[in-house]
């Protein structure tokens, strides 16, 4: 096996999610996009880790995870929020910051 | 004979990664491509399993179970419960913004062409070398990990625990209704 071709999964779930987080409206969707970009980072960690015999990289990969957790259920909260102040969570209509 | 044995393992593994890697990448497209926002975090657990399985090939079993146990047992039904209680409509045009189409897809295309350029320049055919060597070796043992993470990472871990605590007690007083 090569070590590139776990880097470039990872790259392709990168852009996948980054193309999620641009095209979707509903706040949930960029939520779950943002899932598959952190996905792909943990991948080059553990990756890496088994590369160059560390297990610092499923350290960090076990932190990433804790802090996606706590990220979900705050965005979950934040989009909830949203959707009883305005029956919606079309994320392209709050836009009340544009000046 | 225990080359021959090596090189047909290899090759074993390579084509788990191919299958794995595959519907990988399938069902990441239809997760941001579907209009049924149900289905969307249904292939997510695809997904997340295919990515379970690569930490088994990368011999990192206990995060592939941490994966499990947090992602698909946690993370996707806080998903689901966020669809249900948003009552989003299933399907229909207002899913997707359609004059962002073009220009996510360019930004996407660029950053994984770019990505790609230079991890090809830089690793190359750089090998894993998974092969023939055991998982102590590969510093990859639960009980590493949990050496790497109670002795040098220490701090960072109690800050983590702090942060899961205060985002609790954030979406509790986000999410109350008074």
């Amino acid at each position: 096996m090569f070590l590139n071709q776990f880097l470039l999964l990872a790259a392709v779930l990168f852009a996948i999610g980054v193309y999620g987080v641009l095209t979707r409206r509903n706040g949930v969707m960029v939520l779950m996009s943002i899932e598959l970009i952190l996905n792909a980072v943990n991948i080059n960690l553990i990756a890496f880790g088994t590369h160059l015999s560390d297990p610092t990289g499923q350290a960090f990969a076990l932190f990433v995870i804790a802090v996606a957790a706590a990220e979900v259920g705050v965005g979950l909260a934040i989009v909830l929020m949203l959707y009883r102040s305005r029956r919606s969570i079309d994320i392209d209509s709050v836009d009340q910051l544009k000046g | 004979m225990s080359v021959f044995a090596a090189t047909e393992v290899l090759v074993a593994q390579n084509i788990a990664f191919g299958i794995i890697a595959i519907a990988i990448v399938v069902a990441a497209v239809r997760v941001v491509t579907t209009n049924n926002v149900v289905h969307a975090a249904l292939w997510l657990v695809v997904v997340l399993g295919g990515i379970a399985a690569q930490y088994i090939l990368l011999a990192a079993e206990f995060t592939a179970i941490v994966q499990v146990l947090v992602y698909i047992g946690a993370i996707v039904v806080l998903f689901l419960f966020g669809i249900m209680l948003t009552r989003a409509r299933l399907g229909g045009e207002n899913m997707v913004n359609k004059k962002m189409r073009p220009a996510a897809m360019v930004i996407a295309v660029a950053m994984f062409g770019l990505m790609a350029y230079s991890l090809w320049d830089f690793f190359g055919d750089t090998e894993l070398e998974v092969m023939g060597r055991s998982t102590a070796e590969l510093g990859q043992t639960t009980a590493q990990v949990s050496d790497s993470l109670f002795l040098t990472y220490l701090v960072p871990f109690e800050v983590v625990s702090v942060l899961l605590l205060a985002a609790l007690t954030g979406a509790i007083v986000l999410a109350r209704r008074d």
